[in-house]
């Protein structure tokens, strides 16, 4: 069996403006090395804030989590920094390029502040990773000048570079049409299948989730199924 | 993270937002030029009003006060506590206002290390004759090669040459004003009356103009030799030794020693002229004030700007910081901004200054008071070079310090889940 790569004990959260309000109920579960999760539920059900907590932006929760089997609850901004940057690939449902970048900086910006490898190794494997998105050619072009899914096809390039643990996707194919919807799942299950990259995307597109190995469903903050 | 990083992502969007940084970094160069000029130029004018006193000024000065004994003979009686004496209205005696062996006094003095230069001088109270009417004046007899060196004697001859008192026998550089009183020019004659009563015919082989009105009518210059000759005196007959230190700041203290060692008066400059070091200070105080607020003013601009790039900006800031930059990374991001808008405005501040502070230079600036200055009088001291520059960084390093600061605290999430 693959090895955990990210757990939650007890997870809960609470919005305290204006009124008290508890969002997450003690979550509990982890994904393994390889698998391709899918988070779905109502709009307002806590699947977002959930996502967030499990990527360390948001620390302000109750309960545990794990990566990689180390607890990063309670670690300090520059060390959550260092796991996002080392661990985690992010795609949102709005792609954030940095404009000022033609597109092979964008990619590479997160392996430049990783900063283990010299610059020409990065920038190859830039490359390779938007060699594996089809996108290749675009590569010197800027963000502005591509269409909705490339820009999210670079934005999948970009999660990939430090070759993370895991990726984390909050409503990637929110914003596109089902065209290029369907082009950022095929490469989504591309990813799992050649390369054993653990997937966890939070989506409300049912079709979506259905297709992934294993569905998170969630209600009033509660996990009804997993 | 690496510097190089910061610096690329710093440069990116300071070029995405080109037009507002240049206006930004003009704000630094603009409040720096003025800095440099305004300091330059006050400071030139400064170091001129100071030369005219200064300059003439020696910094210790050697002479015989007449002035009534401090012990009076009647004191030196024993058992004082039981006496009183009741002898009122003391006067002086008439003792020698010459310096008691001048010529040793200045030998001793010429292999002091802190003394830049000694020169001796003999006063002589005298009237110039003109027709039946004479007019007061003193007469001193200097050295013109020392005086050259140590006193700048030459800018204040605006006609004849110093050397030729002492070439020349019987010569007199006049004072400017009292000449145009006797109507003479360079090569005539004068008719002078010392205080002993005899008459001596002096030829005028230049001018003398301070600048100040009241010295000009009265002092006048010749060498040593013919004032001791009008005054009928030996050659040792020294009324001042006049004393230059290579460092200004010490003279009170040495005036001091100096007087207890050659028992003599010693004057320092700093307590003789007292008022030019307040004036002087004052000045410069004003155009650093005004300097330091155009200052601030340009950090201003520089903080509004980079807050406006925040807000702009919110969205790669929180992708930067999803992606795994920490809080430091992005705060240093935009102090690289603030830091090289300040420098590079900076730079070409102390350029723009520099460039304006010669054109002052070359504007005509004729005044009747001071003969030798043809244009307008600029410093070029690299200090206020430093401070511009370092004042430029201190205060764009703050103004950029609380939006960056800012930035360092946007909560990603916040942002990212807005959309």
């Amino acid at each position: 069996m693959n090895p955990i790569v990210l757990q939650a004990k007890n997870i809960s959260k609470e919005f305290h403006d204006p009124t008290t309000i508890q969002v997450l109920f003690d979550i509990d579960f982890s994904i393994r090395r390889g698998e391709f999760v899918s988070v779905t539920g109502k709009s307002g059900c806590g699947k977002s804030t959930l996502l967030y907590i499990l990527s360390t932006m948001d620390t302000d929760y109750s309960g545990e989590l794990f990566i990689d089997n180390q607890l990063v609850t309670g670690k300090k901004e520059k060390e959550l920094a260092k796991i996002r940057n080392e661990k985690i690939g992010f795609v949102f449902q709005f792609h954030y390029l940095l404009n000022e970048f033609n597109v092979l900086r964008n990619v590479m910006l997160p392996g430049l502040k990783l900063n283990q490898l010299p610059q020409e190794e990065i920038e190859f494997r830039a490359m390779e990773k938007l060699k594996i998105l089809g996108i290749e050619k675009e590569a010197l072009k800027m963000p502005n000048q591509l269409s909705g899914g490339q820009k999210q096809r670079v934005a999948i390039a970009r999660s990939l570079i430090n070759d993370p643990l895991i990726i984390m996707g909050d409503e990637p194919t929110g914003n596109l049409d089902k065209k290029n919807s369907n082009i950022v799942f095929d490469v989504f299950k591309e990813l799992t299948h050649s390369m054993n990259q653990t997937l966890l995307i939070v989506t409300h597109d049912q079709e979506f989730a259905n297709n992934t190995d294993r569905i998170i469903d969630m209600e009033d903050g509660r996990i009804i199924s997993s | 993270m690496k510097i190089n990083l910061t610096i690329t992502i710093a440069k990116s969007l300071l070029l995405a937002r080109w037009k507002q940084t240049l206006i930004a970094a003009i704000g630094v160069t603009f409040s720096i030029t003025m800095f440099i000029t305004l300091l330059g130029f006050m400071n030139g004018l400064n170091e001129l009003l100071d030369g005219l006193v200064v300059n003439r000024t020696p910094h210790i000065r050697l002479y015989n006060e007449i002035k009534p004994s401090k012990k009076q003979p009647i004191e030196q009686l024993e058992s004082p506590d039981i006496q009183h004496h009741f002898i009122h209205s003391i006067k002086p005696n008439l003792g020698r206002t010459n310096i008691y062996n001048s010529l040793a006094i200045i030998e001793a003095l010429k292999h002091k290390k802190e003394i830049l230069g000694v020169a001796p001088k003999v006063t002589a109270q005298v009237f110039y004759n003109v027709g039946s009417v004479d007019i007061t004046g003193v007469i001193n007899g200097i050295d013109p090669e020392v005086e050259k060196k140590l006193f700048v004697f030459d800018d204040y001859i605006p006609a004849g040459n110093s050397m030729d008192i002492k070439n020349i026998p019987n010569s007199i550089i006049l004072g400017k004003g009292a000449a145009d009183k006797m109507m003479v020019g360079i090569g005539d004659n004068v008719q002078v009356t010392t205080s002993k009563g005899e008459r001596v015919s002096l030829k005028v082989v230049g001018f003398f103009q301070s600048g100040i009105q009241d010295i000009d009518k009265v002092q006048s210059y010749c060498s040593i030799a013919t004032t001791q000759k009008l005054l009928g005196v030996d050659n040792n007959y020294i009324t001042d030794i006049q004393i230059k230190l290579h460092d200004i700041n010490q003279a009170p203290l040495l005036a001091k020693k100096y007087g207890e060692i050659f028992e003599i008066d010693a004057l320092d400059i700093q307590t003789a002229n007292a008022q030019f070091e307040t004036g002087s200070s004052v000045r410069t105080t004003i155009s650093f004030a005004v300097g330091i607020t155009l200052l601030i003013v340009a950090g201003f601009g520089i903080y509004n700007i980079l807050n406006m790039m925040i807000y702009e900006k919110m969205d790669s800031i929180a992708i930067l910081k999803a992606t795994g930059f920490s809080g430091q990374d992005v705060r240093n991001v935009f102090l690289t901004i603030a830091l090289s808008i300040g420098f590079f405005g900076g730079i070409f501040g102390l350029l723009f200054g520099f460039s304006l502070s010669a054109m002052i230079d070359q504007i005509p600036f004729n005044t009747p008071a001071l003969p030798t200055v043809k244009t307008y009088p600029v410093s070029y001291n690299p200090f206020y070079y430093v401070i511009g520059c370092s004042f430029a960084i201190i205060t764009t390093y703050f103004a950029g310090l609380f939006p960056a600061r800012k930035a360092s605290k946007i909560d990603p999430v916040i942002i990212i889940r807005g959309k």
